[in-house]
């Protein structure tokens, strides 16, 4: 019997999905002997065009990672959704948005002129701008179109399954993987980990004490932080009560806060304002200018509370 | 814009601020149309989901009415609220949203008009502002 075919394409994304699959070790031979690979741009060779000359739903499975944020991205996303039987989101950016997606705080207009105008390390004096299409003397070139806002894959295609984490875990691409090759799959529309919250499983959630409650909020630069207590209850910001479970708290054993790459859980709709939810009731003040004091605090809500999430998000950008 | 209305939704509390929108009506006090109210046990029970969804949903303003510091039904609902609603606001301003667009007041069940007078207040200055461009452009 044929192997079946997989994609592994990234669109807006840092390469760290495609060193997941590295991070795979020796089950990575068992995944390659059960598979045939027809698309990986960062690992072989292969051409668009040979993608283009499949039959639709020839491949068994793509995994797509990155956000949206070209023209090209979001046409060689519908090409696969046409050519795959599954489509899986790999990672975060994929599946909520990601880093790449608090672009969604600023626009295109707005990208351009500093990068291309206003950035200190640059010198652009004849003020040249990256265009869709350029005439030279040899022909014409052209570039992929830049977007004004980021869009999650479920966005743009219809996704079948969702692979989370800022990159997925080695043992969830694996139980995913399986299920494929196996055909044992869940509902359309899952997200292969845990559903409930990071809290739950958290090693630190015993030290927790009965009422967490913060007067003053702490980053994580400002103090040194006890490897044993609950962030939350040192005053850090942490995601973890708004957070999926199952990346294995990787950021918490290197005594960082969740940041909350793996979303929220299916019940939530939106990741940023239930995590909002939660702040707010632990902060311990009663009286509005102290309520004021400790929220102001907080330099920049939106963008930590939305670290991953803004493109998935109810507003999913800001309106300029 | 002078013919702007705007859309503004309002979370009552059922205990005082509902109360005193009923207080108003009864005594036939006029005031502008554009509020649609919806009426919550506790303005604690205000998921910051609520009202974000509301200013997707096409919401110009989204206001939180409910009963004064210390006179909550259930003791500390209101706190609550008022703890969600500072950083909230903050929060939507990050995103176009402009302070005055979101609001939190204290009506208790005998204030008719403080009632009138805090929906008269908010329907002009976001009838000021516009409406609430929330464009998402490719």
């Amino acid at each position: 019997m044929a192997k079946p075919k997989v994609a592994f394409y990234w669109c807006a994304s840092c390469g760290g999905c495609e060193e997941a699959v590295v991070d795979l070790a020796e089950n990575i031979l068992k995944v390659v002997e059960a598979v045939e690979f027809v698309l990986w741009p960062v690992a072989m060779d292969f051409k668009i065009k040979d993608v283009e000359a499949l039959q639709d739903g020839e491949i068994a499975v793509s995994f797509i990672n990155g956000s949206i944020r070209t023209g090209e991205q979001e046409h060689i996303a519908k090409l696969l959704r046409k050519k795959s039987g599954l489509v899986v989101a790999f990672g975060a950016c994929a599946h909520i948005g990601g880093t790449p997606g608090l672009a969604n705080f600023s626009n295109r207009e707005i990208i351009f002129d500093y990068v291309y105008q206003k950035s200190p390390s640059l010198d652009n004096p004849g003020k040249i701008f990256p265009q869709e299409k350029t005439t030279v003397k040899e022909g014409e070139l052209t570039l992929p179109k830049f977007y004004n806002t980021v869009f999650t894959l479920d966005q743009v295609i219809d996704v079948d399954y969702y692979l989370p984490g800022c990159a997925p875990p080695p043992d969830l691409i694996m139980n995913a993987v399986e299920a494929i090759l196996t055909g044992n799959l869940p509902p359309k529309g899952t997200v292969l980990a845990p559903d409930k919250s990071l809290c739950d499983t958290c090693k630190r959630k015993i030290t927790k004490p009965e009422k967490a409650v913060i007067k003053h909020i702490k980053r994580v630069h400002e103090v040194l932080i006890d490897p044993e207590k609950c962030f939350l209850d040192q005053g850090i910001i942490c995601l973890g009560p708004a957070t999926r479970d199952g990346c294995g708290e990787r950021c918490i054993n290197a005594n960082m806060p969740c940041r909350g790459c793996f979303g929220s859980t299916s019940r939530v709709e939106d990741q940023g304002a239930k995590f909002l939810s939660a702040l707010s009731s632990i902060i311990d003040a009663d009286s509005e200018e102290e309520i004021k004091k400790i929220t102001d605090s907080i330099a920049d809500p939106a963008g930590i509370f939305y670290y991953y999430s803004l493109p998935a998000s109810m507003l999913r950008r800001k309106f300029i | 814009m002078s013919d702007f209305e705007p859309r503004i939704v309002g979370f009552l509390c059922n205990w005082c601020s509902y109360a005193g929108a009923d207080a108003a009506g009864s005594a036939r006090k006029t005031y502008p149309p554009n509020v649609r109210v919806i009426r919550v046990m506790c303005t604690g029970r205000i998921d910051p989901q609520f009202v974000i969804k509301a200013f997707q949903a096409g919401a110009d303003g989204v206001m939180i009415l409910g009963c004064h510091p210390g006179d909550c039904h259930y003791k500390e609902g209101n706190y609550k609220a008022l703890r969600r609603f500072h950083l909230l606001r903050k929060m939507l301003t990050q995103f176009g949203i402009e302070e005055e667009r979101f609001r939190l007041d204290w009506v208790s069940a005998s204030e008719a008009d403080k009632f009138v007078e805090t929906i008269s207040d908010m329907v002009q200055k976001v009838k000021a502002l516009g409406p609430l461009k929330r464009e998402i452009a490719a």
